[in-house]
Parts: structure tokens; C-alpha cells; sequence
């Protein structure tokens, strides 16, 4: 009962967080919106037994992301007043996109009778974690620095000001 | 009802939240015009799927399910750094980031 009363609050912030993303017309407030629709996401990592990826979706997410679009937002625009407005378009035909895609995939998860397993498995801790990434997976997990300082270097190239 | 709600939610109660959080970024990514907005309704989508693996993960007992969720989040980020770039020097180039604004290739 209490698992269900976490899971429906947690389930409600961030699906009202997420349609404010995709509804307000304020930019700035999108961004906002996003962010915590993110935090949400983070709660239901400690609900699922997963705190130190709630951890890092903070300290990525929150922390990096949400300042970085930030960022972009104030860089991209000329900023008239307070208000930073945009608009959208094509609502209807993406709407039905949208409700023809959650059809397909609900009608899919609702058939599958392995998803209506309750029972979850006692997760190992992080230090468990820690030992799958430095011993069992550790060369995608050093390829995986490689791409962020190649993404580092590619956006620093990207967004420099002039040619040399 | 009530004995649904009596034991602790389903594996398919996440998988369906996450497929509702998914299909609100898609609405996002077709519907915005700035290219900014895009942006973030992908952040929504990305964000879905790292709810699945983690849900997965918890009801099959495997860490390996949580790992891929750090390896997502990790390329996420990665993406999001060269989007805002390729949106700054659109923004330069264009003075607008709409997403109708190139219309170089236009035939």
C-alpha cells in the first residue's frame, strides 16, 4: 500500500512536470519545468532501490543540464522584458504521433504477462555496482570517458568564437 | 482492486509510466518550433527509457539493468553538450533558432 502511495505521487510529479515541458510557452519555465521532471525521476530511483544513480541523475541532470540549457537560453536569445515566449506547431497531428505511440506500447506491456511481476529482488548495494563497472565492465566504462572528453573537445570546437 | 493494491506495484505499472513519459517527449519533439524546446522534450524521452532499464533492473534482481542506466545518462549528457553547441552556432549563423530557419538544402 505505502509502495503504491510513493510510486502514484512520485508518478504524478513527473508526468505534470512533463506536460508542463511540452505545454508552457515560456522557455525559461520549460527548463524549469524539466528539471523537475528530472528530480521526480530521481525519487523513483531511491523508490526502485537505486540511490546512487539518483545520485548522479542530480548531480548530471539537475546539477549540469538544466544549467547548461540554461545557458543556451539566455546565449540564443535576444531577451525583450522578462518573458522569453515560444510557440508551437502542428499540435494536433502530434498528438495523434503521441497517443498512437503510448497505444502500441501500453497495448504491448499489458499483453506480456511477464511484466505483471510484483515481486522485486532485494538490489545489491553500490558497492556492488562499483565492483561491476571497475571489474566486469570497465572498457566501456573507460570508452565511455573517451566520448565525454571528445564531446568536450567537439563542443568547445563547435562554439569557438573564430577560425584560427 | 483491492487486492492489486494491497501488494507493491507491478513491473508494469513503471513500464506504463515511463511509455506516458515518452509519449509526452515525442508530442514535445513534434509539436515545439524552438530548436532549444526539441532539445529538452528529448531530455523527457531519454529520461524515459532510464526508467525502464532501472525498473527492469529491480525486478529481475540484475545490476547490469542500473549500469546501462549510468551509460545512458553519461551519453545523454554527451549529446546535450554538442546539441547546445550546434544550437549556438545555428543561433549565430541564422540570428534564430527556430527550426524552420535553415533553409539552405531546400531544393
Amino acid at each position: 500500500m505505502m509502495a503504491w502511495v510513493a510510486f502514484a505521487a512520485i508518478a504524478l510529479v513527473i508526468l505534470t512536470a512533463a506536460l508542463q515541458v511540452v505545454q508552457s510557452t515560456d522557455l525559461v519555465h520549460t527548463v524549469f519545468w524539466l528539471a523537475l521532471s528530472l528530480m521526480g525521476t530521481a525519487a523513483l530511483f531511491v523508490h526502485l532501490d537505486a540511490e546512487f544513480l539518483a545520485v548522479v541523475q542530480i548531480l548530471l541532470y539537475t546539477g549540469g543540464v538544466v544549467t547548461l540549457m540554461l545557458f543556451g537560453v539566455m546565449l540564443t536569445r535576444r531577451i525583450n522584458g522578462v518573458r522569453i515566449l515560444h510557440e508551437s506547431a502542428g499540435k494536433p497531428r502530434a498528438l495523434l504521433c503521441a497517443t498512437a505511440l503510448f497505444g502500441c506500447i501500453a497495448h504491448a506491456i499489458i499483453r506480456d504477462t511477464k511484466t505483471s511481476n510484483n515481486t522485486p529482488v532485494d538490489m545489491a548495494d553500490t558497492e556492488a555496482l562499483g565492483q561491476l563497472f571497475l571489474q566486469e565492465m570497465v572498457l566501456p566504462f573507460e570508452l565511455l570517458s573517451l566520448l565525454l572528453l571528445g564531446a568536450m573537445v567537439g563542443a568547445i570546437v563547435l562554439a569557438r568564437k573564430v577560425d584560427p | 482492486v483491492i487486492e492489486l493494491f494491497a501488494q507493491p506495484p507491478a513491473l508494469s505499472a513503471y513500464l506504463l509510466l515511463a511509455a506516458l513519459l515518452f509519449s509526452i517527449g515525442l508530442y514535445g519533439v513534434l509539436s515545439r518550433k524552438n530548436t532549444l524546446a526539441i532539445l529538452i522534450s528529448i531530455e523527457l524521452m531519454a529520461n524515459a527509457v532510464n526508467i525502464n532499464l532501472v525498473a527492469f533492473s529491480r525486478y529481475s534482481g540484475d545490476l547490469v539493468g542500473q549500469s546501462f542506466a549510468l551509460f545512458s545518462i553519461a551519453l545523454t549528457v554527451a549529446e546535450v553538450v554538442i546539441g547546445l553547441a550546434i544550437v549556438i552556432l545555428m543561433y549565430r549563423s541564422h540570428k534564430s533558432i527556430e527550426a524552420d530557419a535553415p533553409t539552405e538544402l531546400r531544393g
